[in-house]
């Protein structure tokens, strides 16, 4: 039953199960708080909140208060809350003095500075001056690893960090220990924090007790312009904002969006910001006499397109990577088609994910947001918490809500949270669908069945008949019920795969796969392969194909390269990108490719002039309108096309045999999974730490 | 007029008789329990409302009252969980009871959980209490042994009991704090609402009471709720077991009417202040949360909750703590600020930050190394903790700092003259 208060004499009218302070907030009267965050449990512990209520002696702590919790006035009238009087302006005062304290006043040297909510709030609610005259309180610094910098005589105990890692990220890594002044909050061992998503507590702190240790001492926030953008760690599209300042990418930090990442950031999404700056091809380079020589981009244009001209059609190819935005895709797919090349592959890994079996075949039908509408959740062939870290916590939210089952069939792996460990391959997947596994029943009888198939699963020689598989249980499952796409949800782990798939950019009639490719390469019967920005296949397989690499960073295809053509990374172009649920979002150029690096676009256009197949678009927008043509549903930004095209049935159709080999792992190292990522020094400290701490814990044993 | 012989709950609180269930017998222990229960949830429930008992714990919330919020058809299982963490500075009455009398609380808790619906009952005793815990432990095997609680006992309804013992946190005397370290979790109080009635331990209906509030239970149904709300004053009645400490010639627990006045308690049973009535300072009632009242005040002064509460005082656990005109009054207050200061848990602001202040203020103004402008502050600061923190706590270290405010700020001045006295020739 809706509730009616009168919030400093204006009446409103609240939902049962609101908070005090949120009701406070909806009458437009302004709470100060350090401890209550919306995503976070309460703790109700910072006192800050305050606020008198009509009949009671004390003031209420309003972040902890429900409405319905208030004893009703006798005669039935709304109840009186003011946020404004001497009794709350005096109780904030003096909780804002006792925070202050203890607390050390080095503003001038604290990295939070200028986005402090104790700075904020003590100017807004605080006195001016002090009337502590004992010694302040110090605190040892504490080590809990290489992203996250402490200074905890700056900690106001607020838990909001504690409460994160244990109910968000799934590790009960940090605790308060100790009691009244001299509790603490550490991870007691002071080990580092090995979980994926663990710098997000530095957002969390409402003090600079937690900062970014790869950022300390860098830059202050108001000089750094702020751009909204996309990332493409990996498939999950999470928002960002990219800070930039001058000629560089200052650091990451998340945006809210509910839909996709609510306001948490993996911490490879946050802290690959100086892999942006490190390894950078500036200039194009040409190989001469089995040496990379610096070149003009007129020479290296030249030769590339000497090359493409003077080789027929069936014996080139192209490889699209997992960081490339459509626009790029599209002009290289424009580029060869006009030249006949049918050998196209945006699947690096090797995915059996085929376009043609209709969008919802390869996209995570349910959207992120819908998990949390989910009561049975099949995971097969995939461990989200290295995938998509940030999916992954949304999982484990709805593991937290209660009354959902967990199913795993592939590599065992912690993810966070209990789940049951069905079995290693496609014989357990073959067992659940002919509906003989105990499982089985707990898909049949959910109201919501949700199945969600990792690329582990998919890129393998029997991968499509695995999917067939997932197809035909997720089809079983869903059987008249209402779930979105029959409740089929691919886990893509590369940011460009939905929309390479939505651009067909896969090999045309006759064309050759990513594997056939590289087997051509090796064998001779291929001669010039396009990577465009393709860097996790085997270069050492490639032979003696003439190899041009476009890409951002000098990883693994610009070492084999005979051309190279230097690109622009995510924060230096405008693209678009699709992420696994098939939402179509647009990252923002932050800043400018170094050197004489260009937008990848670009690139392709000048090469097309080159080749004598000028394509037809010199703008961005005019590339984007040719797009649209040939691929519609990239223009509907921001959002999941939802209706079902049948693709389903036709995957639950295939009657191709599964092999019976174990499903594999399909990111070996969460920290190094792309260029940008290897060429981050903060990225291979937590690669090495997690290594280390992996085999301590053997030795141990 | 003292409390005779006959009217006495605690028959064995010295320990001079046999603790063990046949002594329990003999005074009148377990004897016609089954009888009681029969009566019913309601008519026990009624009963302690009517006899007018109020928790002898320290806030003196009426326990039949706090007994019928407990709901009647609920899923969940309920609980009783008795507070043996008895901890506050002063107090030393729980202990007694499970020294000497344990049969007395075991049949109290049986039959509270009844009332309430309960199967199960926790004892929280505090980490100190090692023999305590023992002789509760003996007890409570006599019981089981002679099928007096237990599943299929001879009183009808399936009873547990079990003894957790803490590890000497004094907040875990908090019932919130009590009901997360009987969890297993750390002792920081929880938010309330939702109240322990609702969601208690492990989420489920939970009443905590006061070993002596569940002890005294068996006799006043036995003897009936009106001759207990005959003794003792309106709405303070019964009996009560008061604990005097500090500057007297006999320092004892006794068990005396509610509402004796304090001059007859210390002289009747303690021999008189020491030095002789003429020479008391100040005393502290009921352990050493309660507010300090100067001697003048004493007087007249009767043991009860609703006089003491006029002083600006409490009866809390009915702990007194005599203090002669020997005492050093800041020295003795700031001990007791150090205390809670060294006890808070640290969750909340206020008092993890406020009991550090008050205390290093107070240290200072024991040598009189302060400033006069600083008593008023102090007093400020001790307001700004009290009532603005998640439990009772933040009252409990507020309340004896105002207490000497109030009383004995000329002290404190005089104090703190002296030093600049002594003090002027180095400052110069």
């Amino acid at each position: 039953m809706p509730k009616q208060l009168i919030i400093d004499g204006t009446q409103i009218e609240v939902e049962d199960g609101t908070t005090l302070l949120q009701a406070c907030e909806l009458a437009g009267a302004e709470i100060p708080r350090f401890c209550y965050h919306e995503r976070l449990s309460i703790a109700g512990n910072c006192r800050m909140c305050l606020v008198e209520v009509q009949g009671s002696p004390k003031p209420i702590a309003s972040c902890a208060m429900g409405v319905n919790d208030l004893p009703p006035n006798k005669d039935g009238s709304p109840k009186v809350i003011s946020t404004t009087t001497p009794l709350v302006k005096k109780a904030r005062e003096g909780v804002m003095e006792f925070l202050l304290i203890n607390h050390p006043l080095d503003c001038p040297i604290c990295d939070q500075g200028g986005e402090c909510d104790l700075q904020d709030q003590a100017m807004a609610f605080g006195v001016g001056g002090s009337r502590y005259s004992e010694n302040k309180r110090a605190v040892e610094e504490k080590n809990i690893g290489p992203l996250i910098k402490t200074m905890m005589t700056r900690c106001i105990h607020c838990t909001r960090c504690v409460r994160y890692m244990t109910e968000v990220a799934g590790v009960e890594e940090l605790g308060l220990i100790g009691r009244g002044e001299d509790a603490e909050i550490t991870t007691y061992l002071e080990q580092g924090i090995l979980s994926e998503m663990s710098a997000n507590v530095v957002d969390l702190c409402p003090v600079g007790a937690l900062t970014h240790r790869p950022w300390a001492f860098n830059a202050r926030p108001w000089e750094m312009k702020k751009t909204e953008s996309i990332d493409v760690m990996d498939a999950v599209g999470s928002a960002i904002r990219v800070d930039t300042r001058g000629r560089e990418v200052m650091r990451v930090l998340p945006r809210n969006n509910d839909a996709v990442n609510e306001e948490w950031i993996s911490d490879k999404t946050r802290h690959i910001a100086d892999g942006l700056r490190t390894q950078r091809l500036d200039q194009p380079y040409v190989r001469r006499n089995g040496r990379l020589e610096p070149a003009t981009w007129a020479d290296a244009l030249a030769v590339v397109a000497a090359n493409l001209k003077g080789h027929d059609a069936s014996r080139i190819g192209a490889i699209a990577g997992d960081l490339a935005g459509a626009e790029e895709m599209f002009a290289l797919k424009d580029l060869m088609s006009r030249m006949g090349v049918v050998n196209l592959d945006c699947r690096q890994d090797g995915a059996q994910l085929d376009p043609a079996h209709g969008r919802s075949g390869y996209v995570f039908n349910t959207t992120i947001e819908g998990i949390e509408g989910a009561d049975a959740i099949l995971l097969i062939g995939t461990n989200p918490r290295v995938e998509a870290a940030v999916l992954n916590t949304r999982i484990r939210k709805r593991w937290r809500q209660g009354g959902v089952k967990i199913g795993l069939v592939g590599a065992a792996a912690d993810l966070g949270y209990p789940h049951d460990y069905l079995g290693a391959g496609p014989q357990t997947l073959g067992e659940l669908a002919s509906g003989k596994h105990a499982f089985s029943s707990v898909l049949a009888e959910a109201a919501h069945p949700i199945v969600i198939i990792g690329m582990p699963a998919l890129a393998r020689a029997d991968g499509s008949a695995v999917l067939g598989v997932a197809a035909r249980i997720a089809a079983a499952a869903s059987r008249d019920k209402v779930v979105a796409g029959g409740g089929l949800n691919i886990l893509h782990t590369a940011a460009a795969r939905v929309a390479g798939l939505d651009l067909g950019f896969v090999p045309g009639e006759g064309g050759l796969g990513t594997a056939a490719m590289i087997e051509a390469a090796g064998a001779g019967r291929l001669d010039t392969l396009y990577l465009l920005g393709a860097d996790e296949i085997d270069m050492s397989a490639l032979g003696n194909a003439f190899v041009v690499y476009q890409g951002s960073h000098g990883d693994r295809g610009a070492h084999r390269a005979d051309v190279i053509l230097p690109g622009a990374a995510y924060t230096e172009k405008s693209a678009t990108y699709a992420n696994t649920e098939g939402r179509v979002q647009m990252t923002e150029q932050a800043v400018f490719p170094p050197g004489e690096a260009k937008e990848d676009w670009k690139i392709l256009r000048a090469l097309s002039a080159e080749c004598g197949q000028t394509l037809p678009y010199d703008t961005l927008s005019a590339l984007r309108l040719a797009m649209y043509k040939s691929a519609p549903q990239l223009q509907r930004l921001d959002m999941v096309i939802g209706e079902s095209d049948g693709s389903l049935d036709t995957l639950a159709n295939s009657d191709a045999r599964t092999g019976s080999e174990p499903f594999a792992t399909a990111v070996a190292d969460f920290y190094l999974t792309n260029p940008i990522a290897r060429a981050s020094a903060v990225m291979a400290e937590m690669s090495a730490l997690k290594a280390q701490s992996t085999k301590a814990l053997s030795a141990a044993e | 007029m003292l409390l005779e012989d006959k009217d006495r709950i605690f028959r064995n609180i010295y320990g001079f008789h046999d603790a063990g269930l046949k002594g329990a017998r003999s005074r009148g222990s377990w004897d016609g329990t089954k009888l009681l229960i029969d009566q019913g949830h309601d008519w026990i429930i009624n009963e302690v409302k009517s006899s007018g008992l109020r928790g002898r714990g320290g806030a003196g919330f009426p326990t039949g009252l706090k007994w019928s919020f407990m709901p009647k058809n609920d899923v969940r299982p309920s609980y009783l969980v008795i507070n043996a963490d008895e901890s506050e500075p002063g107090s030393c009455k729980d202990r007694e009871i499970m020294r000497n009398d344990p049969h007395l609380l075991i049949e109290g808790a049986l039959i509270a959980s009844f009332a309430m619906r309960a199967h199960v009952s926790y004892i929280y005793v505090r980490g100190e209490f090692i023999r305590e815990r023992e002789a509760l432990q003996r007890a409570i095997d006599e019981a089981y042994e002679a099928k007096l609680i237990g599943k299929n006992n001879i009183h009808g309804w399936d009873f547990d009991f079990y003894v957790h013992h803490g590890a000497g946190a004094y907040i875990c005397g908090e019932e919130t704090a009590l009901l997360e370290s009987l969890e297993g979790k750390k002792g920081q109080p929880r938010l309330k609402p939702p109240f322990p009635a609702n969601v208690g331990l492990y989420g489920a209906p939970t009443t905590v009471n006061n070993v002596e509030s569940i002890a005294v239970v068996p006799d006043i149904l036995r003897r009936g709720a009106a001759w207990f709300a005959s003794l003792g004053l309106p709405n303070n009645t019964g009996t009560k077991l008061f604990q005097i400490s500090g500057h007297v010639e006999r320092p004892c627990v006794v068990e005396e009417e509610m509402g004796i006045p304090v001059r007859q308690l210390i002289e009747a049973h303690c021999g008189g202040v020491r030095g002789g009535w003429d020479n008391l300072l100040a005393i502290i009632p009921g352990g050493s949360s309660m507010p300090m009242i100067p001697a003048a005040q004493c007087q007249d002064l009767t043991m009860d909750f609703d006089s003491l509460v006029k002083l600006k005082s409490g009866l809390g656990t009915a702990a007194i703590i005599v203090m002669d005109k020997s005492t050093d009054v800041i020295k003795a207050i700031r001990r007791i600020a150090y205390f809670y200061k060294h006890e808070s848990c640290g969750q909340c602001t206020p008092c993890r930050e406020g009991t550090g202040w008050m205390w290093r203020v107070l240290e200072r103004m024991e040598k009189g190394q302060a400033e006069k402008r600083e008593i008023d502050l102090l007093f400020d600061v001790s307001k700004q903790v009290e009532g603005h923190t998640i439990c009772a706590l933040g009252d409990a270290a507020a309340w004896p700092v105002q207490g000497l405010l109030r009383n004995f700020r000329h002290v404190i001045e005089e104090r703190i003259d002296q030093y600049q006295v002594a003090h002027r020739d180095a400052a110069e």
